[in-house]
Formats: structure tokens, sequence, C-alpha cells
């Protein structure tokens, strides 16, 4: 669908990569959650969550190419973004979920050098997947560019129920309840 | 039961809240008064420009109007010869290419127009940039979006304070 816009003839080789990379990145944030509950059919949650390590990186490469694209195109656009300036009110939305994911991804490979507590550990990195997700989505519903309005709502909606439906999955409420004697810690 | 009694402070207190109160709209009324605000720089309305760029007749195949006034600040009289620079991502180039530049003159009215090739969406909006950028009136920086990304034309009005 984005591969036909028209707004592509008018646009860099560069522009297009940064656009496609956020797209690929959205396409991600889908994916993740699935990976790591388990909820891939063919992928049990053993397997899942190597993937989610992996497509997790992916995720973090797609987000640099999406930010470096743009900047490529127009470094004073990309500024105003980073400096939370930026006058269209999409862009703090994506700069946020980008901290957010940055994040999500330190806590993911340091899980073991970090040597948090398992509660707080996962506290942390579902916290920060929510930002992820739900800054994601305000900043590319907003956004008139290369992808249908249609399947850009699709792709936010669904990414958005991914993350819903991996919390249940997980029972990742329980790491707020003090101590439980829970024995489905994931 | 509570009794109202006041004490000497409290009462001048609510007396001086009371008068401010009268006088402070008659102070605001005068300021509304003196006449048409200053156009203030839009946020992220310098991006991309280039100073200088050439006084033409069209940019590029054109197609797309770009049109408003210039007037100065107070009394709102139009401003004629006011040199006005106009850039946006459009179907023929991005906002940081030099053949998106041009420049125009308002005419006697304090009206300029430029055609201009249709503006396209960009970082996420339809927009266009357009600078006030000479002497005699301090600089603005304008970046008007459109209301649809299908528009055709679009305006942007500056009221310009005196250097």
């Amino acid at each position: 669908m984005a591969a036909n816009s028209p707004l592509l003839a008018w646009r860099d080789p560069i522009y297009i990569a940064g656009g496609f990379a956020g797209i690929a990145a959205l396409a991600l944030l889908l994916l993740q959650p699935l990976l790591v509950a388990g909820l891939l059919p063919g992928a049990p949650r053993a397997i899942g969550r190597k993937i989610h390590l992996w497509s997790g990186l992916l995720l973090v490469v797609s987000v640099v190419l999406h930010v470096a694209g743009l900047w490529a195109t127009s470094p004073p656009d990309v500024t105003d973004a980073l400096l939370f300036r930026s006058p269209t009110p999409f862009a703090v939305w994506g700069v946020l979920a980008m901290w957010a994911v940055f994040g999500a991804a330190v806590l993911g490979l340091g899980r073991k050098r970090l040597a948090l507590p398992p509660r707080i550990w996962r506290i942390a990195h579902a916290a920060l997947v929510t930002v992820v997700v739900v800054g994601s989505v305000l900043h590319a519903v907003q956004i008139e560019g290369a992808m249908g309005s249609v399947t850009k709502l699709i792709l936010c909606g669904a990414a958005v129920l991914a993350l819903g439906a991996a919390f249940l999955r997980l029972r990742s409420w329980a790491a707020f309840q003090a101590r439980t004697a829970s024995g489905r810690r994931s | 039961m509570t009794r109202f009694n006041p004490t000497r402070r409290r009462l001048l207190a609510a007396g001086a809240a009371s008068a401010g109160a009268l006088i402070l709209p008659g102070l605001t009324v005068p300021a509304r008064a003196a006449g048409l605000a200053p156009t203030p720089t839009m946020r992220g309305g310098a991006n991309n420009y280039r100073p200088g760029a050439p006084i033409v007749e069209r940019i590029g195949g054109g197609g797309f109007l770009m049109s408003g006034t210039v007037r100065r600040a107070g009394d709102g009289a139009p401003i004629a010869g006011a040199r006005i620079q106009i850039w946006a991502h459009t179907t023929e180039g991005h906002e940081r290419d030099w053949h998106s530049h041009g420049a125009t003159l308002t005419d006697a009215d304090g009206v300029f127009r430029m055609d201009m090739p249709q503006i396209v969406p960009a970082f996420g909006q339809a927009h266009g940039h357009l600078a006030y950028d000479s002497d005699g009136f301090e600089t603005v920086f304008l970046r008007p979006v459109m209301a649809r990304s299908s528009d055709t034309a679009l305006e942007a009005h500056f009221v310009l304070k005196p250097a």
C-alpha cells in the first residue's frame, strides 16, 4: 500500500527509506509482544523469546534508520523534533517512543548484567514498551505520509491489541502484586 | 457558627483586590486599542531557509497559488514593495533544493501572490514556508499548514513591526 503512494514520486530515495524504516518499526511493534508471549503459531514462548531479542534489535535499528533518513532530508526539522520544539503535534510522541524503545532495549540486553530484581525489571520493561506502543500510535496516526490511512489504523490497532494480549498471557500485572506465590513468572 | 470578623489587614487586602479588579480591565483595554499586533515567527518557520533567494515570476512550473498580505503593526497600513520569500516541499523538489525557493514583492495594497508547484505533504504535514527578511521591519518566518493536502492554494498574512 505505502509503496504505491503518489507521495513517493516526489521524494528522494533516502527520504523514502527513512519513511519505510518507520513503517518497519511499526510492524515490528506488532510482532514483539506476540513473539515474547508465544502467541504466534509455530513460535512457542521458548523460541519466541529468542526471536523477540533479535527483532527487538531490528526495531532499534529501524528507529535509528528512520531518524537518520529524515535527518538527511531535513536536518532542522529533525533537530526541532529531538529538542521537543517541533511545530507538528506528532513529533513529540515519536521522540518519546524512541527514547522508551532505547530504554526497553537496554533493559533487554542488560537483563543479566543489570542484576535488577526480576519484579522491577518486568515492571520497567512493561512500562517502557507501553510508552513505545502508545507513543508510536499517536505519532503514526497524525502523520500524513506514505502509508494508507486504513492500513495504518489497522496496524496501530493490532499493535495495541497485541500488547494487551501479551500482558494478559504473561500476567504482567502480577509483578505489581507484592511477592505473591506466583509460579507463573515467565 | 462562624462569624465574619475580619482583621484590619484583611479588610485592606480585600479592598485593594477589588480596586485592582476594577482598574485592571481599564488598563488592558487601551493596549488593545493601540492596534494590530505584529505576527510572531512560527515554530519551524525558518527551517531550510536559504537567504537571498531571487525574485521570480513563478517558482518552477506553477499551478499552486501562495498568497497573502503584508501590513504594518499598529495602524494596519498595507506595506507596498515588501519582499516575501517562499519555499516548500512540492511536486518539483524538496525544501532544501534551491529551485524550490523564490521571492516576490507586494503590490500597492500590500498583497503578494506567487505561482508555484503543488505543495505535497512532507514530514507528516502539507505546509509552506514564508519569510519577510528585509530591512525596515523585524524578520518574520511563517509556516502555514494546508487544511487538506488536495488544496491548490494557501494563504499567509504578515503584520510587521518596524525594526
